[in-house]
C-alpha cells in the first residue's frame, strides 16, 4: 500500500516515496521540456535545468553563497552576502562547557584536533520550502565530541553563535533574542551524517554561510543548522532554541523535514529547489530516512515536530 | 479654455500615467528576460507583484484625500484606472502562485486557503476585488446609484486584509508590513476625520436651520 493518511505513517514504516516520484517525476519532465521550449531563455534554462536534474546535483557556487538565511546580517537573502564580509574570524576560540570532563576554551584548531575535512554533498531544506544541493567539507561531530569526554548526564548539546553587534549588524536589531542558539538531542548528534562544517565548494567556507564553523544536519530544517558557533554545551535539559521559543507553534526542537505536518505558514509538502521553476515533492527526513529514521522510533512525530 | 484643459487632460496626461502604471511590469519582464530576478526568480515575482498589489491599492485610496487637499478634481479621473491597475497586479501576483507555486493543484490550494492565514486573506482580498472590477466602468456606475458607493467603500476592506496578509507572512521582520500599515491609516483615518467633520457641519446646518 503506497498511499497512506499522514497520520498513519511512523517513522519505522517509512519508504522512501522516491519509486512513486520518478513517475511524476517523468510526466513533470515531458511537460516542462514542453514548456521550456516557448519560455524567454532565462526562465526557459533554469527549467531545462530542472528537468535534466537529479536529486543530488550541486546548487552553483554563486546561489549558494548569496541567498542566505543569517538574521545576524540582515532578514533579506542578499544582506548576508553584502555585510558579512568583515566578521574577523581568525583567530576563533570555541567554548566548550557543561557536563563534560575536559570544559575549557580552544582554539579552532584545537577543537578539531587532528581531524581532517570530508566532503559531503548534502541537501539542505530551509523551512520556506526552499532547498538547495550543497558539497560541504567538514568532520562529523561525532568525531569531535567525544574528546571532550561529556558525562551520563550530558543528554543534549546546544550550540551558541558569536554575540557582537559591532560585527553583526542584525544584532542591533531586535530581530531575534541575540545571540542565536540551537541544539541537538546526544544521539542527534552523535549520528554519523551530523557535520560540522569548514568548507564549501573545496574552498575556506564563507563568512554568509557560517565562517568559520557551523553545523549542518542535513534530515532537519535549516534553521538548525546553526552558524558561526563560539560555545559547545552539554546540558541534561533541552535546550532552550532561538526559533522554537521565538514562535513555539510553528518551529519545534526537533524540526525534522516532515512533508506530514505542516507550518502554519508554508505547507511542507513540497519544496522548490534553487534552480527549478517547479515545486517537487519534499522527501521524509529530506531524503535521509533510511539513515536516521530510527533515532525517532516510538515518537510521535506530530507533537514532537 | 476649461474645455481644452480637459482634452490636453484625457489625450496627454491619462495615457502617460497609464503608461507609468505599466513601468513595473515591463521592468519586470525585462528582469526576467535578462535572468536578472536573482537566485529565486518565482519568488522574486511573486513579492514583486505583491509588493505592486498593494502599493496600487494605497495609491488608489490616496486619490480622494489628494483630490480634496489640493483641491485639484481631475485627479479623480485616476482612481479607477489606479484601483483596476491594482486588480491586474494581484491577478498577476495570483498567477505567479497558481502556476508556478501550485501548478495547477487545486486541492492543495483549497487547502492551502483554507489552512494558512495569509492565504485565507490574500484570498478574500483578491475575491473582494472582481466584483469592484467588474463595477467599475460607467454604466455600472449608473446602474448602481448609491449603491455603487456603498459597494465600492469595500476596498477599505480590501486593503486591511492586504496588509495583514504581508504582515502574516513575515517571519521575524516587520517592519515592511507596518510602513504599510502605517501608510494605510493615515489615508484611513484621513476619511474619518472627513466623515467626522461633515457630521458636524451637517447637525450644525440642521441646527442653525
Ligand atoms: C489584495 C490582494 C493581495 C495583496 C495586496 C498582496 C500583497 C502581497 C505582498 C505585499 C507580499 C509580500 C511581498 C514582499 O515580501 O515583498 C505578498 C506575498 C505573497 N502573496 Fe500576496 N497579496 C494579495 C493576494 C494574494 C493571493 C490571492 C495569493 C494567493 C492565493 C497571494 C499569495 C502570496 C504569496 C505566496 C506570497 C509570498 C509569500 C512568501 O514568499 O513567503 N497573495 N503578497
Amino acid at each position: 500500500m503506497l498511499i497512506k493518511k499522514p497520520a498513519d505513517i511512523r517513522p519505522s514504516e517509512i519508504t522512501p516515496p522516491e519509486l512513486y516520484a520518478r513517475r511524476r517525476e517523468f510526466l513533470k519532465t515531458a511537460a516542462v521540456l514542453g514548456a521550456a521550449a516557448i519560455l524567454p531563455p532565462a526562465l526557459g534554462g533554469r527549467i531545462a535545468r530542472a528537468a535534466a536534474d537529479d536529486n543530488l546535483k550541486p546548487t552553483p557556487y554563486q546561489d549558494v553563497t548569496t541567498y542566505n538565511n543569517y538574521y545576524e546580517f540582515g532578514s533579506s537573502k542578499s544582506d548576508p552576502s553584502e555585510n558579512a564580509g568583515s566578521l574577523k574570524t581568525k583567530p576563533w576560540t570555541v567554548t566548550v562547557e557543561g557536563h563534560c570532563e575536559k570544559p575549557g576554551q580552544y582554539a579552532l584548531e584545537d577543537f578539531l584536533g587532528s581531524q581532517t575535512p570530508e566532503e559531503r554533498i548534502y541537501r539542505l531544506r530551509c523551512v520556506e520550502a526552499w532547498s538547495m544541493v550543497i558539497p560541504w567539507q567538514g568532520v562529523p561531530l561525532n568525531k569531535i565530541l567525544p574528546r571532550f569526554q561529556p558525562t551520563a548526564n550530558a543528554k543534549y548539546v546546544e550550540f551558541t553563535t558569536l554575540l557582537d553587534p559591532a560585527q553583526m549588524p542584525g544584532q542591533r536589531t531586535r530581530l531575534l533574542s541575540w545571540p542565536y542558539v540551537e541544539g541537538l538531542r546526544m544521539d542527534e548528534a552523535m549520528h554519523p551524517l551530523t557535520l560540522l562544517v569548514t568548507g564549501l565548494y573545496g574552498k575556506e567556507l564563507p563568512n554568509q554561510n557560517g565562517a568559520p564553523l557551523r553545523l549542518i544536519v542535513p534530515w532537519k530544517y535549516g534553521f538548525k543548522s546553526v552558524k558561526a558557533i563560539v560555545k559547545v554545551r552539554f546540558t541534561e535539559q533541552q535546550p532552550r532554541t532561538t526559533w522554537s521559543s521565538e514562535n513555539p507553534d510553528e518551529y519545534g526542537f526537533y524540526a525534522n523535514v516532515n512533508p506530514a505536518v505542516d507550518h502554519p505558514r508554508w505547507t511542507q509538502k513540497k519544496e522548490r529547489r534553487i534552480g527549478d521553476l517547479f515545486r517537487r515533492d519534499t522527501l521524509p527526513f529530506n531524503g535521509y530516512a533510511e539513515q536516521v529514521a530510527g533515532l525517532y522510533a516510538g515518537m510521535d512525530l506530530r507533537k514532537s515536530f | 479654455m476649461a474645455l481644452q484643459i480637459d482634452r490636453w487632460f484625457s489625450l496627454v496626461v491619462k495615457p502617460l500615467v497609464f503608461v507609468a502604471c505599466l513601468l513595473p511590469l515591463a521592468w519586470l519582464l525585462w528582469l526576467t528576460w535578462q535572468g536578472q530576478l536573482g537566485v529565486n526568480p518565482v519568488e522574486t515575482l511573486s513579492h514583486r507583484t505583491g509588493d505592486w498589489s498593494l502599493r496600487f491599492l494605497l495609491l488608489t485610496l490616496a486619490v480622494t484625500p489628494l483630490r480634496r487637499l489640493s483641491g485639484w478634481n481631475r485627479l479623480q479621473r485616476f482612481r479607477r484606472m489606479l484601483g483596476l491597475f491594482a486588480f491586474f497586479y494581484v491577478g498577476l501576483h495570483f498567477a505567479v502562485y497558481l502556476v508556478f507555486d501550485q501548478f495547477f493543484d487545486w486541492q492543495a490550494i483549497v487547502a492551502d486557503v483554507a489552512k494558512r492565514p495569509y492565504i485565507t486573506v490574500g484570498f478574500t482580498a483578491f475575491l473582494l476585488l472582481i466584483p469592484l472590477a467588474v463595477t467599475s466602468t460607467n454604466g455600472m456606475m449608473k446602474r448602481l446609484g448609491r449603491n455603487w458607493q456603498r459597494l465600492h467603500r469595500l476596498v477599505y476592506l480590501i486593503a486591511v486584509l492586504g496588509v495583514l496578509h504581508y504582515a502574516w507572512l513575515v517571519k521575524a521582520d516587520l517592519r515592511e508590513p507596518l510602513l504599510y500599515g502605517g501608510l494605510l491609516s493615515v489615508l484611513l483615518g484621513y476619511r474619518l476625520w472627513w466623515w467626522r467633520g461633515r457630521g458636524h457641519s451637517a447637525t450644525v446646518i440642521r441646527s442653525t436651520r
